[in-house]
């Protein structure tokens, strides 16, 4: 028998509920406000007293409104139609919601269950399987996807039957499969997921030895993510954190991508929904929406399912993984997911940590960034979930709790500058404070002299120098004057510049200097490295700036080029030309 | 809002604060209405049967036999077309000595449009002024801040910016207007012959700061009828979302919620989102743009109202004066519209983006240039040529004054282009300068 309650108190979405039987920490319930259905999260029990969040406004609620305990967590449908779909943080499709506005205890069905799908086995009957072991396999656009033996079947079964290949519904049953107490047990192609608990099901989890490419230079050039790894991107307002994340979502090379719009601005998202399906991904030449799953929770909805989407948009990307596939996941903001944890920490009177933010703050981040990570499966085949979230630092100030809890979860740092960003130099990364971990891993390196070339670190890392040298040039300039130091530092700066405006600068509006691919990354590269390599000899200082300036103007316009076409390599002979005399 | 008949009335209050009273009450739901004394208050917080109101008109001289009654429902507005011209207090009565609006009674404070049926905002709302049209282009369903400090003329900027608007219905939700400025605003759009296509509520400085606490939600609700019930393009006004923000922060002492940066209320975040995110653009052809301003304290962006208000809006409109010209600036580098590449190059022309960024950029380079006089360093010729152009700029495009169209503005930043500087020193594509390169 179900639990049920009654309603003893109202704070907002917290609610406390009377109990009259067993509740679960993190357990659902459904609050009955004259015949609409609030769903709600236990947090907090306290004698027969449990302190709910309720998922929406509890306009309206009154004492007494009787609750119902549903013995489950916060879970997601998993299966096949989740691609190209767009869910609130609760996995309700938003789509398929009637109205204008959303309507409060309006939940929809994540999945389609009418629709049929051209199932193929892959077991076999007689096979020895376990959780997470693919059965069989429906295409889902293109992608060919796994329907597994449920995340929540703990034992080794036999396969029994399996469905000859053929046209199914998501409910339909698949295969049957026996336990070792002889029960037969039937399977379908969807099964459910407590968000809050990490998919296991796979054999081990390896350090990332790959890199995955973005298009984006400094990120890939300068401080490249590795498969299966885990970034950040901190930045004040107005710095391009959402025109990145985008970047990277329409770039990377990454099978699905999941994007978790978390307290951000709705107008961000219905760009995401007008844009995505008319561009291609670059990879397959297929819509980009075709690999994209949206998680939407946008800042004027309820604070509280939005700290369910990042575990929503993470469950999903789980089960992708366990398929064998490359899943990107991002969240934007991973500061608005603490602050509504800080939210609720708050109501519940619990003593603050720093800022107001829970005491266990750092803790629930690094957990969660813990799930992300490159897996080999049971069968062998590989899964990887790499995780990029963006941090909005209060007042621009990189010394606040989320910035520095998520920093000692995530390996890679792309911090975004006001200065940069003021002076209109995008991406606005900080190329002398970002960093890469994933350039000292042994495993990197290696597959970085493999895939582009043998020492292409060094050259990285020279790169880097470069680029502090020109800073600390700078700095002179201004303490001394432009006459007041050695032609030489004017040299340094101008040779810093020229890569910064050549290489980290990028321009993610145009069609071609948007996405650069990784050859022509390398070919820029060492084409700046090998005019850094030159010395000059300049008489004067602005002999020097005009001759850098003119060296930048063209490589520009080589970046705005198709890469080798008779355009560029015109501007290459300009430069070429340029550079014979000083 | 008149009391209904029959209504138990309570008369026993257990604690008062300076915002807030609580009393032992049956049946009383959250975010509901409440008359205490006389004066309105909604339910904050229920404690089994203690209910905690908050009482709008501050509680000073309530005794604790005060009788309170309550409405049954959250604070509601009348909507029709009758709206139109009037001018209202927080609680959506008339203050123009007009009669009571007659329409259908909504409560304010609804809920959020479904993030998939919103459109893609994608018209330009010119404004004639550069610092804006040029660099930070308005599109309508966008929400925008003027960051100002409380000398700037941003009362006067954005009554003129939404005069010029091509809108059907402007919106004004004035929280803690001088009584100056409230007549400023009434003077305005009764001089431009527009006073039937606008809507004000209006809650002054000698009314209690707890009041605006309910001008957004009003405001809103009237524009989400005109947006959403009538598909016509809304512009709201808030002015000035600090002093709300100071109200939030007042309650929510009160109620002693422990208080994040700069003594906010945690959920500031929320809140203010809650507002701004109305700003929307409908399927069905309707929008609702928002223009707010946040005052700030000596140009102080990180604290947390600004810093709040920049990561919800679309962008925001930095004013400063400028003393090399003289003028009230649209600042170039602090400013921003997010959704300005919505329009730039399609609803303009194609070289609008690339003149707005190689002026701001040439800005900049006379702003280091300036820094380098300033620490007494010789200037090249090329700083001299910048900070030349600079000042021009300033004058004849940054400043708020000017009221040109579009194309005009970039012809001008071509001619300045031309005048200071050579083809190479702008970086601008070589098919650009073809075309508009004046010799």
């Amino acid at each position: 028998m179900k639990t049920t309650g009654k309603v003893t108190g109202i704070i907002a979405n917290l609610v406390t509920v009377e109990v009259n039987g067993p509740v679960a920490q993190n357990e659902i319930c459904f609050i009955d406000l004259q015949g609409v259905k609030l769903m709600a999260e236990v947090i907090k029990v306290n004698g027969n007293k449990a302190s709910v969040q309720v998922f929406e406004s509890t306009r309206g609620l009154q004492i007494g409104d009787p609750v119902e305990f549903q013995g489950y967590m916060l879970e997601v449908t998993l299966g096949p139609g989740l691609l190209s779909s767009n869910f609130d943080g609760l996995q309700n499709n938003l789509a398929t919601m009637t109205g204008v506005f959303l309507k409060r205890g309006e939940y929809t069905k994540a999945l389609d269950e009418e629709k049929l799908w051209d199932f193929t086995p892959i077991a076999e009957v007689g096979q020895q399987v376990v959780a997470a072991d693919w059965l069989g396999e429906v295409k889902e656009g293109w992608l060919p996807h796994k329907i597994m033996v449920p995340f929540n079947f703990d034992m080794s079964y036999i396969v029994k039957s399996i469905v000859p290949p053929g046209k199914y519904k998501i409910t339909d049953t698949i295969a049957v499969l026996t336990n070792p107490e002889g029960e037969e047990i039937p399977v379908t192609m969807t099964q459910k997921w407590p968000v809050k608990v990490a998919v296991g099901g796979y054999v081990e989890k390896p350090r990332p030895f790959k890199v995955m490419e973005t298009g984006v230079r400094t990120i890939d050039t300068l401080n490249p993510i590795a498969e299966g790894g885990t970034g950040f991107i901190p930045g004040p307002f107005g710095c391009g954190k959402t025109v990145l994340q985008h970047a990277l979502a329409e770039q990377a090379d990454a099978d699905v991508i999941i994007m978790a719009a978390c307290g951000e601005r709705a107008n961000e998202v219905v760009e995401i929904f007008t844009e995505f399906p008319e561009l291609k991904d670059k990879h397959t030449g297929r819509s980009l929406m075709e690999r994209t799953i949206i998680i939407c929770n946008t800042s004027n909805m309820p604070v509280a399912a939005r700290e369910a989407s990042v575990y929503t948009a993470m469950t999903l990307g789980e089960y992708y993984r366990a398929m064998g596939m490359k899943v990107l996941l991002l969240a934007d903001s991973t500061s608005r997911w603490a602050q509504a944890l800080r939210e609720m920490s708050n109501r519940l009177e619990e003593l603050p940590g720093q800022d107001g933010f829970p005491v266990d703050l750092s803790a629930i981040i690094s957990n969660f960034y813990a799930r992300a990570g490159y897996v080999k499966l049971n069968n062998g085949a590989s899964g990887s979930i790499t995780f990029i979230g963006t941090v909005s630092p209060a007042g621009g100030n990189l010394k606040e709790p989320v910035t520095e809890s998520t920093k000692k979860a995530a390996r890679c740092f792309y911090g975004l500058s006001q200065n940069r960003a003021d002076k209109k130099r995008y991406p606005a990364v900080d190329p002398v404070d970002s960093y890469s971990k994933y350039l000292e891993y042994p495993e990197i390196i290696e597959y970085l002299d493999e895939k582009i070339e043998k020492g292409w670190v060094d050259k990285v890392t020279k790169t880097k120098f470069i680029i502090r040298k020109g800073k600390d040039a700078y700095e002179q300039i201004n303490i001394l004057g432009d006459d007041g130091v050695p032609m030489a530092y004017h040299e340094q700066y101008w040779k810093s510049e020229l890569i910064d405006f050549v290489i980290l600068q990028q321009d993610a509006f145009d069609d071609i200097d948007g996405c650069s691919p990784l050859e022509r990354q390398k070919f820029m590269l060492d084409l700046m490295l090998g005019i850094c390599d030159r010395s000059f000899k300049f008489d004067n200082f602005e002999q020097c700036t005009t001759y850098f300036k003119g060296l930048i103007n063209i490589c520009r316009q080589m970046n705005y080029s198709e890469y080798q076409s008779e355009q560029f390599n015109k501007y290459l002979n300009q430069l070429k030309e340029e550079l014979k005399h000083e | 809002m008149s009391e209904k008949a029959f209504q138990r009335i309570y008369t026993k209050l257990s604690a008062i604060t300076k915002a807030t009273v609580t009393l032992e009450a049956q049946g009383v739901t959250n975010d509901e209405l409440a008359l205490v004394a006389g004066r309105l208050a909604q339910v904050v917080k229920i404690k089994d049967n203690a209910i905690t109101l908050q009482v709008f008109g501050g509680t000073e001289d309530i005794p604790t036999n005060a009788e309170v009654t309550f409405f049954g429902e959250p604070p509601t507005l009348n909507v029709s077309d009758d709206l139109a011209g009037r001018f209202f207090n927080a609680y959506g009565e008339p203050i123009d000595g007009g009669p009571a609006v007659e329409g259908e009674k909504r409560q304010i404070g609804g809920p959020s449009v479904n993030p998939y049926k919103r459109r893609q905002p994608s018209q330009l709302i010119p404004t004639g002024i550069a610092g804006i049209d040029l660099n930070n282009t308005l599109v309508s369903g966008q929400k925008i801040p003027f960051f100002a400090d409380p000398d700037q003329p941003y009362n006067q900027v954005m009554s003129m910016v939404a005069l010029r608007a091509d809108v059907d219905k402007i919106i004004l939700g004035g929280m803690g207007l001088t009584n100056d400025d409230y007549l400023f605003f009434k003077n305005q759009f009764e001089s431009a012959g527009a006073l039937n296509k606008i809507i004000s509520f209006v809650n002054t400085t000698d009314q209690p700061p707890v009041e605006r606490l309910l001008i957004p939600d009003m405001a809103l609700t009237a524009a989400e009828y005109f947006a959403v019930d009538k598909n016509e393009k809304v512009l709201v006004l808030l002015t000035d979302m600090t002093l709300y923000a100071d109200a939030l922060s007042i309650v929510s002492n009160r109620m002693d919620q422990i208080p994040s940066k700069d003594s906010m209320p945690g959920s500031l975040y929320s809140d203010l989102a809650k507002i701004y995110e109305k700003a929307v653009q409908l399927p069905d052809g309707g929008s609702i743009t928002i223009i707010a301003v946040t005052t700030l304290n000596d140009g102080d962006i990180t604290h947390a109202i600004p810093d709040n208000t920049g990561y919800i809006t679309e962008g925001q409109l930095f004013l400063r004066a400028d003393p090399d010209s003289g003028k009230v600036i649209v600042d170039p580098f602090r400013s921003l519209s997010r959704l300005k590449q919505l329009v730039q190059n399609k609803k303009t022309r194609e070289d609008h983006s690339a003149v707005m960024n190689t002026s701001v950029r040439l800005y900049a380079d006379a702003a280091n240039a300036k820094t380098k006089l300033e620490n007494g360093f010789d200037l090249s010729d090329y700083d001299l040529r910048c900070l030349d152009y600079a000042k021009e700029y300033a004058t004849r495009l940054l400043a708020i004054d000017v009221n040109i169209p579009i194309t005009e503005m970039l012809d001008t930043a071509w001619e300045l282009f031309s005048k200071y500087f050579t083809k190479a020193e702008t970086g601008l594509k070589e098919s650009l300068i073809n075309k508009y390169w004046k010799a």
